[in-house]
């Protein structure tokens, strides 16, 4: 019976409604991933000042924010949140609050990477040159901390997009919510949906990150050299 | 928060976590069997297993760990395939750790010059023994501080188990909030959980990395 399995999704609209899910998730992760660019890269370069408190703070944030696995997060923003101070969070804003600091914190390590690889006498040079310190930046060293940087970006992207996948678990109506949605309400015409739907899903993430991938990939390979 | 109900349901934490624990090893170490496998498959260049490797580690890499499970759990028993829930996470698990051990491996592998190897080739070593005794040993001790992120990142993985009715801290978290409305003390008991597994295993990952003397030549 498996060739009738497939054909729930050519059903009414099912293929549209799934892939509506799907932007759910993939619209989570970009504004995460906007707001953890610009926010990550503040923290990136608060990290790199040598105050021992802001640096024990920054450490701090980023070893919690790594160190506990996305779900949990997820929990005590959506939960935890709602229960201790009364603040009642969609599920969706929680996400977008959770990926948002977990971005940050990723974010904000690559840019302290970046930040760091760049040798001193590279500033110093510049400087001897007659370069204002603006221009050091603007020519010298955003240059580089960029190509270094973009890929990685770009990397995280697609890790937010497999991350986003979690909120499900909090009741966000997202692919695989679509998904139960319409393998319940053909539970009993098409039993055997749930094989084709899952494994649709499963190369709709593949086809929406491998491209993605593709690009980081091609852009470090690129831009190895510097 | 409420002493006594932590201490009542702390027990419910402890099974969870052995659980996880568990799943999680037998998880990790077959990801690191299958991904050194294919990172010699990709150094020896096995026609055919190389092309169904790149196109695995293509797959695992894109595709979160959650869908995998449903596809596991939901889908393949309807096409007559069933597998139990631990059965479920640990393939999983390995499904989506052999690619990134594969790659790690792969770094360490590619970081090894290749002078070396035509050195052991002009002494007369074979394939095999090269990539034994030149460049396995030194491949591997570039590759550990990927390999502890790889082991961090499958453990964290594991918290979505309780898709595939596996009783992890999630799922008691989840059912502690559910039965009581203890949400403060079931979330600060998941947080600490969390972090007595994590914690040692992030600072044994990071003074291994420091202390790591590399076996390569010429650093």
């Amino acid at each position: 019976m498996q060739d009738l399995g497939i054909r729930v999704l050519f059903m009414g609209n099912n293929f549209i409604r799934l892939l509506g899910g799907l932007w759910i998730t993939i619209r989570i992760s970009l504004i995460a991933v906007a707001f953890s660019i610009v926010l990550g890269i503040l923290l990136g370069m608060l990290m790199t000042v040598k105050n021992p408190i802001t640096k024990a703070f920054t450490k701090i944030y980023l070893e919690f924010i790594r160190i506990m696995p996305q779900l949990v997060l997820l929990f005590l923003v959506f939960f935890g949140l709602t229960k201790s101070f009364g603040i009642n969070l969609s599920g969706e804003l929680s996400a977008v609050i959770v990926f948002t600091l977990w971005g940050t914190a990723e974010m904000g390590d690559l840019v302290r990477g970046a930040l760091i690889s760049i040798p001193k006498h590279q500033y110093e040079s510049g400087a001897a040159i007659g370069l204002t310190k603006w221009q050091v930046y603007r020519c010298i060293i955003i240059p580089q901390i960029l190509t270094r940087l973009v890929p990685l970006a770009i990397n995280l992207t697609t890790r937010m997009i497999k991350t986003t996948s979690l909120v499900a678990l909090i009741g966000v109506v997202e692919v695989l919510k679509v998904a139960q949605q319409i393998i319940e309400a053909n539970r009993y015409t098409v039993p055997d949906s749930a094989l084709w739907i899952y494994g649709t899903i499963f190369f709709l993430y593949f086809f929406t990150c491998w491209p993605i991938s593709l690009l980081a990939k091609r852009l470090e390979k690129k831009w190895k050299t510097t | 928060m409420d002493t006594e109900f932590i201490a009542e349901y702390i027990p419910l934490y402890i099974e969870a976590a052995k659980l996880m624990l568990g799943i999680g090893l037998i998880g990790i170490v077959l990801s690191l069997i299958v991904g050194l496998l294919i990172a010699l498959i990709q150094y020896f260049k096995v026609p055919i297993l190389r092309q169904i490797a790149t196109v695995y580690i293509e797959l695992s890499r894109n595709t979160p760990l959650l869908v995998q499970l449903f596809f596991l759990y939901f889908g393949l028993p309807k096409a007559g395939i069933y597998i139990s829930s631990e059965g479920c996470a640990i393939i999983g698990l390995c499904f989506l750790g052999g690619s990134y051990m594969a790659e790690a491996f792969r770094s360490g592998i590619e970081s090894v010059e290749k002078g070396q190897e035509e050195a052991a080739l002009a002494l007369g070593l074979r394939k095999g023994q090269i990539i034994k005794y030149v460049i396995l040993p030194q491949a591997i001790s570039v590759s550990i501080p990927a390999l502890c992120a790889n082991v961090i990142f499958l453990i964290k993985e594991t918290s979505v188990f309780s898709v595939v009715a596996l009783a992890d801290l999630m799922y008691v978290a989840k059912d502690l909030i559910g039965l009581y409305y203890k949400t403060d003390e079931a979330l600060l008991m998941l947080v600490v959980a969390y972090l007595i597994i994590l914690l040692p295993i992030s600072i044994l990952a990071a003074v291994l990395e420091r202390s790591l003397r590399y076996a390569g030549f010429g650093n």
